[in-house]
């Protein structure tokens, strides 16, 4: 009794759950060939995979912007809190405390940092005193916003940026954030810097993620869970403990190979092996 | 004084109010053209089509009359009553909402992520609809519009110009009225767009629609809202031309003269607007007054073009033209 009770940390409420879902593109492009994850309330939960994999597919099909892109979800389930949003728009999603973060920022250019940030508010309802103290909120995680809140966005750095896209998020009073690889293009240092911010939030502030990365060795040393997509389909998954340790992880995505470099085509037969047995 | 430094000062004050009304209409395009990289042909259009309406319902007159008449054989033309123009204008500004409404409802929408040249030419297409459904709804015969705005020399400006050059400028009232209106309306909607929550999304659509949409904003909620915007700026540039010179067809070709503003300010930029508009209107009065009879006159026809023209080669992104952030 007392073991279950310990562990319901562990077995923690689900908030979504993708099921077995197929997207494609432009009515031809299958991308998506059957991917399943769940990613439970206050949790960080990884999605890897190299280029292409299907990573930002995966995250877009969530939060709904795959519309935009003429992409559909042509198979499969995405529930949130056990509630179908295949059909929700993103404005809903918004309200209903799921944001993206798109991959490359995307900064509104043109606007001030502030402004970006309060864009984020856009969906609220609760009034501009409550809108001001999560702005400070915000500044209070990225103190080097609150230094260049007057400052056009398309004019701070890469990494400000990132900064700028993730605290505009965080202004909408997000339950899940689908975090679209943070670490493009960043220094080393930085990327620590962002993913101890998201680990704080994680703890601090109860927002769980779903969080895309090429940089695995980052995102499993932050992550609870983590999922491994390749071409479409989720070949591994596992808490990100075990995932750092298994031998195939460490080869093909950690790069800490014993027998050198093996080809391309190597590779492939060798997923593919391992894939289907 | 020279005598010709002071007929230059009178041309000068004209040219800048008709300077205005030139910005007015550009201001129309690039609100449009900001928010949804739609260059919007229709907008002349919208300005006849607005002062049509808004004469029709002044008048009291039965919209599609021709058309019912036809059908049901019936001899109806007027409702027998008259519209207050402030009561009309209202109206006519509800009629603008609802066009802005169907445009993005049955034409816009359907065309999202197209090539710009494709959303242009739903445009072009727009303007001959809307020019098609403004005769069928409210007959093609040239109408005059007098929402009470006032007209005529401006006495003081005349008396008070006697007295220092022993010359008296020829000011219209209506150019002072529209030049105050332009004025208000061009502050009112740079407040709107820098200082309230839905001109913050404006803009923020028009840096980045998926941006915007990842935040929640409603790209189709911001497009109406920037259709039914610069509706009502075609109507206002709808009214004073329309007071000015009659409400007809050749409302619709005011457009042709932002275009050359828009050259000039840039197609982004709302300063750009204000700013190309004076300098075209006052550089086509100024040039006409100085060197028109040595050309054989009407230089107006041309000048603003081959100013415009001069203006792309050299600064192709307009005086104000956004510069684009570039990153890597
Ligand atoms: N709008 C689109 N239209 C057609 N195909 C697309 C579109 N977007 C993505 N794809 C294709 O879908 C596949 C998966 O792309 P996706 O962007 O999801 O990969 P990813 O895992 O995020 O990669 P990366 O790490 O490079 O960001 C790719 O082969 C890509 O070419
Ligand atoms: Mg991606």
């Amino acid at each position: 009794m007392l073991d279950a009770a310990q562990t319901t940390d562990v077995q923690a409420e689900t908030l979504l759950e993708v099921n077995n879902i197929e997207v494609i593109y432009n009515h031809v492009i299958l991308v998506l060939k059957g991917v399943s994850l769940t990613v439970p309330k206050g949790g960080i939960t990884a999605l890897l995979g190299g280029n292409g994999a299907g990573k930002t597919t995966t995250l877009k099909a969530v939060s709904n912007l795959l519309h935009s892109e003429r992409g559909e979800v042509t198979k499969g389930s995405i529930r949130y809190r056990g509630e179908s949003i295949h059909a929700s728009d993103p404005a809903d999603l918004v309200e209903k405390g799921v944001i993206q973060v798109m991959e490359g920022r995307h900064c509104f250019e043109h606007l001030t940092v502030e402004e970006n940030l309060l864009t984020g508010a856009y969906t609220r309802k609760d009034g501009n005193a409550a809108i001001q103290q999560d702005l400070d909120l915000v500044y209070n995680y990225f103190p080097r916003l609150k230094e260049r809140r007057r400052s056009q966005a398309g004019y701070t750095s890469g990494g400000e940026q990132q900064m700028v896209a993730m605290g505009r998020a965080l202004m909408s009073r997000p339950e899940t954030i689908l975090l679209d690889e943070p670490s493009m293009g960043l220094a080393p240092q930085l990327v620590e810097e962002i993913f101890g911010i998201v680990k704080d939030l994680n703890e601090k502030e109860g927002v769980s993620f779903l969080l895309a990365e090429q940089n695995t060795n980052v995102a499993l040393r932050f992550a609870h869970y983590g999922y491994i997509l390749e071409s479409g389909r989720v070949v591994m998954d596992g808490p990100a403990a075990e995932l750092r340790e298994n031998p195939d992880v460490k080869e093909f995505y950690l790069g800490m190979s014993d027998e050198g470099r093996k080809s391309f085509r190597d590779v492939r037969s060798y997923r593919r092996r391992k894939r289907w047995l | 004084m020279p005598e010709q430094l002071v007929f230059a000062m009178e041309v000068t004050l004209n040219g800048l109010m008709a300077g205005v009304l030139y910005a007015l209409v550009a201001l129309g395009f690039v609100l449009i053209y900001k928010a949804s990289g739609i260059f919007n042909y229709a907008q002349g259009v919208m300005a006849l089509f607005a002062a049509m309406t808004l004469v029709g319902i002044m008048n009291g007159q039965v919209p599609f009359a021709h058309l019912i008449n036809a059908i049901f054989g019936t001899h109806v033309h007027e409702f027998g009553w008259s519209v207050p123009g402030f009561v009309a204008i209202l109206l006519t500004l509800a009629v603008m909402v609802l066009l802005a409404w169907a445009v993005q409802r049955f034409v816009m929408r359907h065309l999202v992520g197209q090539e710009p040249i494709i959303l242009f030419m739903a445009t072009i297409g727009l303007a001959f609809f809307l020019e098609g459904v403004a005769d069928l709804m409210w007959g093609s015969e040239i109408k005059t519009l007098d929402v009470g705005l006032p007209q005529g020399i401006n006495l003081w400006i005349d008396e008070t110009t006697f007295q220092i050059f022993d010359y008296g400028f020829f000011i219209d009232n209506l150019d002072i009225v529209a030049t105050l209106i332009a004025a208000l309306l061009v502050i009112a909607l740079v407040a709107f767009s820098q200082y309230t929550k839905q001109g913050r999304a404006m803009r923020a659509v028009a840096d980045d629609h998926q941006a915007a949409l990842s935040v929640g904003i409603s790209l189709n909620f911001i497009w109406v809202m920037v259709w039914s915007v610069a509706g009502f700026v075609a109507l206002v540039a709808g009214i004073m031309w329309g007071t000015k010179s009659g409400v007809q067809f050749s409302l619709s070709l005011i457009a042709l003269k932002a275009l050359p503003v828009l050259m000039l300010g840039g197609f982004t930029s709302i300063p750009g607007a204000i700013v190309g508009g004076l300098i075209i209107g006052v550089g086509e009065k100024l040039f006409e007054f100085a060197l028109g009879p040595a050309l054989g006159g009407a230089t107006e026809n041309w000048f603003a073009y081959v100013l415009a023209l001069i203006f792309l080669v050299f600064r192709p992104q307009g005086l104000f033209g956004e510069k684009i952030i570039e990153r890597v």
